[in-house]
């Protein structure tokens, strides 16, 4: 027998296996090099709910960001289409802390190249 | 005193502070921080202000003696009261009070005598720090700033007035309000209201002055009051506004800056095409401009207590040389200019009455600036333990507020001038002894973090109530131990709830009375203040 | 479902034959993680746009794939090609089913 289910979960299941992972599971066993791929995300948060994250990574054909501090890493999945302009996209993400950001470009030629920035969620208060 | 009176105003004249042999073809005067000080005051300079990372022992952590030795001056002459620490109760008996816009104006006149065409540039933290600046929601210093002419400034504590009075007055400005940094929230695109740089014609120089508004205004400042606006240090963009005015033709480029030094430091380091930084926010006050590269660094102080001259030579493009000079404003020596003297007034007179009303008498040297505690705070901490029934006190690391001297009143003006802010509702709430560490961790980082970009500039949290060590070599989250309730002697648990009164939370809502009425209380209720030195903070690491 | 779902899109109006535009997006949305627990303890149905899509003449520029931790309002910026005269299209897909998109012209 067979079972319809409702659109949201159709819905739901397609988000589930679209899962932006882990670095390890994007990796799948592969080295990346550093150099090639800018990350772009303050030192400090304004605000940790929404902070400002760039990639730029030439000749890419998907990057990954990963927040490696909140509980589940994955932040977003970037794919460049054939009309994209420039392998690089900016967004704003949430950060459960003080946490280093890592993003991960699978290059056209196979191979990977990573960068990674620390970024401070702070309290605040203070000044001069 | 030690250092008499007579003695030490007999080598200070008028002519001796504004003399400059007039240099070049470019003028610039600076002011910063001024954190709305209309009248002379006392300001002690920190004895504790320590550098970490590559700045450590660098300008500007080097204090008192150390600062004496390293740039000449002589103990007991006027650059030791103005510019360090030390023996500061005598020496402010003898040199008498600093600042005061209407002798900041006698200053600037007379540069500008010598040179009519002078760039006038404040560093912004203008429009805060007293209670007629408070009460009349900034227009005080507007009012005051306008008749002074300035070219152009930029900002920080001016968007605790929150983003619509900000707009309200900046477009009111005769002279450009600027900030390369000051963004839509959310759209990230350059902010309408303040523009990123604005040219000059003077001596013949095509002048670009860039500004940089203080970068973590959301953070250390309540966000929900300006949240139409994000920050940031934003080099690549200063470097493509530095660009931009270079091919525009700018021979000379001027960033006006509330950065911080370090920070300023370290963007000078890694922007090119900048001549000159006017450095801000940190409050520091140094004699001779730092070289970073090809860029120059100059630290005018606050509270009104220093103009800032440097004469340039720009032929061709290039920045051949410079002339300095840090002005300090003895305002026993310098004349008040007298219209302004007469807008002061008339700013005040509304509140005169309430100014100038003594609430009691200091037996002890009230001051703020330094890394881990001033008089100030810990009579503030003492205020609001005592009053809130608090187990322990928190107050803002905050580098403004003037000083009191032994036998000084204490009038309702000079608690409003260390308390004043459009958050300074005085919380009490429970915290346990884990999240009071959360806290001063945090803080520490931000102020001992090595790379000054993850540093907001300000000072330690102060604290009463309980006492800690610190040690800054430690990383993150390893900086703090040691804690102990000083009311028991007992550590501090971090499982236990204590009872902690603060002021300036960041947070919308907080509640309770206003951090200068408590204060009051607390003076009226001593009647003369008479403090211990306080040593509950242990510093290792320095 | 998330009620109040706005799109807004950043697009020049014109550009010239194989230029590279800038373009900015928002749209209106909670992001709910469905892992929060609102004040009385229960907790937050979740509620996420786990794709946005931008395509020009039925070409496609980016493709994105968002986890919870992609803010509330969630903004994109990035760049495209432009051809020849057309219509970007953009597109969001909550996880509850909706489809939100929106398009704009431009010419060359
Ligand atoms: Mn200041
Ligand atoms: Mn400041």
């Amino acid at each position: 027998a067979m079972t319809l289910l409702p659109a949201h979960a159709f819905a739901q299941a397609a988000a589930d296996a679209e899962m932006v992972g882990t670095p390890d599971e994007f990796l799948a066993g592969a080295s990346a090099s550093e150099g090639g791929l800018d990350l772009t995300a303050p030192e400090i948060a304004e605000n940790g709910n929404t902070v400002p994250i760039s990639v730029d990574a030439p000749g890419a054909v998907e990057v990954r960001v990963y927040a490696l501090g909140n509980p589940t890493p994955g932040v977003a999945t970037f794919r460049f289409g054939p009309l994209s302009g420039a392998q690089f996209a900016s967004t704003r993400i949430r950060l459960a802390g003080t946490q280093d950001v890592q993003a991960i470009a699978k290059m056209a030629d196979g191979s990977y190249v990573t960068a990674m920035k620390t970024v401070k969620v702070t309290i605040g208060g203070c000044g001069g | 005193g030690k250092w008499a009176r007579l003695a030490a105003q007999q080598s200070l004249t008028q002519d001796q502070l504004l003399q400059f042999d007039t240099f070049g073809n470019v003028s610039l005067i600076h002011v910063t921080d001024i954190h709305a000080q209309l009248k002379p005051i006392y300001f002690r300079e920190p004895s504790v202000n320590i550098g970490v990372g590559p700045n450590r022992g660098e300008v500007p952590h080097v204090t008192g003696a150390d600062f004496r030795k390293l740039y000449g001056i002589d103990d007991g002459a006027p650059s030791h009261y103005a510019l360090s620490s030390g023996d500061f109760s005598s020496l402010a008996k003898a040199y008498g009070r600093v600042g005061g816009m209407d002798r900041v104006a006698t200053v600037v006149n007379a540069i500008r005598a010598d040179r009519p065409d002078a760039l006038l540039l404040d560093g912004g933290d203008t429009w805060h720090g007293s209670m007629t600046c408070y009460k009349t929601a900034g227009q005080d210093m507007v009012n005051v700033m306008n008749a002074l002419k300035p070219d152009a400034m930029t900002f920080h504590w001016e968007f605790t007035l929150g983003s619509d009075r900000v707009a309200e007055l900046v477009e009111g400005l005769p002279y450009a309000a600027l900030g390369q940094n000051i963004f839509d929230a959310e759209w990230d695109e350059p902010a309408e209201l303040f523009k990123p740089y604005q040219f000059f014609e003077r001596g013949g120089v095509k002048i670009a002055v860039i500004g940089q508004a203080f970068p973590y205004m959301p953070i250390a400042n309540p966000r929900w009051m300006f949240p139409e606006y994000s920050f940031g240090i934003r080099d690549e963009n200063m470097q493509a506004m530095v660009d931009e005015v270079r091919a525009q033709g700018a021979e000379l480029v001027v960033c006006l800056s509330h950065n911080g030094f370090d920070v300023d430091k370290k963007m000078a380091s890694r922007v090119t095409g900048i001549d000159v930084i006017l450095t801000g926010h940190t409050h520091d006050a140094l004699p001779e401009p730092v070289l970073i590269g090809d860029t120059i660094l100059i630290a005018s102080g606050s509270n009104g207590k220093f103009v800032s001259r440097v004469d340039l030579d720009v032929r061709n493009g290039q920045m051949l040389g410079f002339r300095h000079k840090l002005i300090p404003i003895f305002s026993d020596v310098i004349a008040p200019d007298p219209e302004m003297a007469a807008l002061i007034d008339e700013q005040r007179a509304p509140f005169a009455e309430e100014l100038a009303e003594v609430i009691g008498q200091t037996d002890t040297l009230l001051y703020r600036r330094g890394n881990f505690n001033g008089s100030w705070d810990d009579l503030i901490c003492d205020a609001l333990i005592s009053e809130r029934e608090a187990d322990i006190a928190m107050s803002p690391g905050v580098r403004w507020g003037p000083s009191l001297i032994p036998g000084d009143p204490i009038t309702r003006e000079d608690i409003w001038n260390v308390t004043s802010m459009t958050y300074g509702e005085a919380y009490r709430s429970e915290m346990t002894g884990e999240f009071i560490k959360v806290i001063l961790e945090d803080v520490a980082d931000n102020i001992f973090n090595p790379d000054p970009y993850y540093q907001q500039g300000g000072d330690m949290v102060r604290i009463g109530g309980m006492g800690y060590r610190i040690d800054l070599r430690a990383p993150a989250g390893e900086r703090i131990s040691d804690m102990t309730l000083l009311r028991t002697g007992e550590p501090i648990d971090p499982a236990r709830n204590y009872v902690v009164a603060g002021w300036a939370s960041v947070n919308e809502g907080t509640e309770g009375p206003q951090i200068w009425d408590v204060v009051e209380n607390h003076i009226a209720r001593l009647g003369t203040v008479s403090l211990d030195p306080n040593n509950s903070v242990e510093v290792v690491g320095a | 479902m998330a009620s109040g779902v706005k799109p807004r899109v950043k697009v020049p109006k014109s550009a010239s034959a194989g230029d590279v535009i800038t373009i900015k997006t928002l749209i209106s949305h909670p992001m709910e993680s469905g892992q929060r627990k609102d004040s009385s303890g229960n907790t937050i149905q979740r509620s996420i746009i786990w794709r946005f899509t931008c395509d020009f003449n039925d070409q496609n520029v980016i493709d994105v794939v968002l986890a919870p931790a992609i803010s509330t309002n969630p903004y994109f910026e990035f760049e495209a090609q432009v051809p020849e005269s057309g219509e970007f299209k953009f597109t969001w897909y909550d996880d509850d089913g909706d489809v939100y998109d929106t398009s704009k012209k431009i010419s060359v």
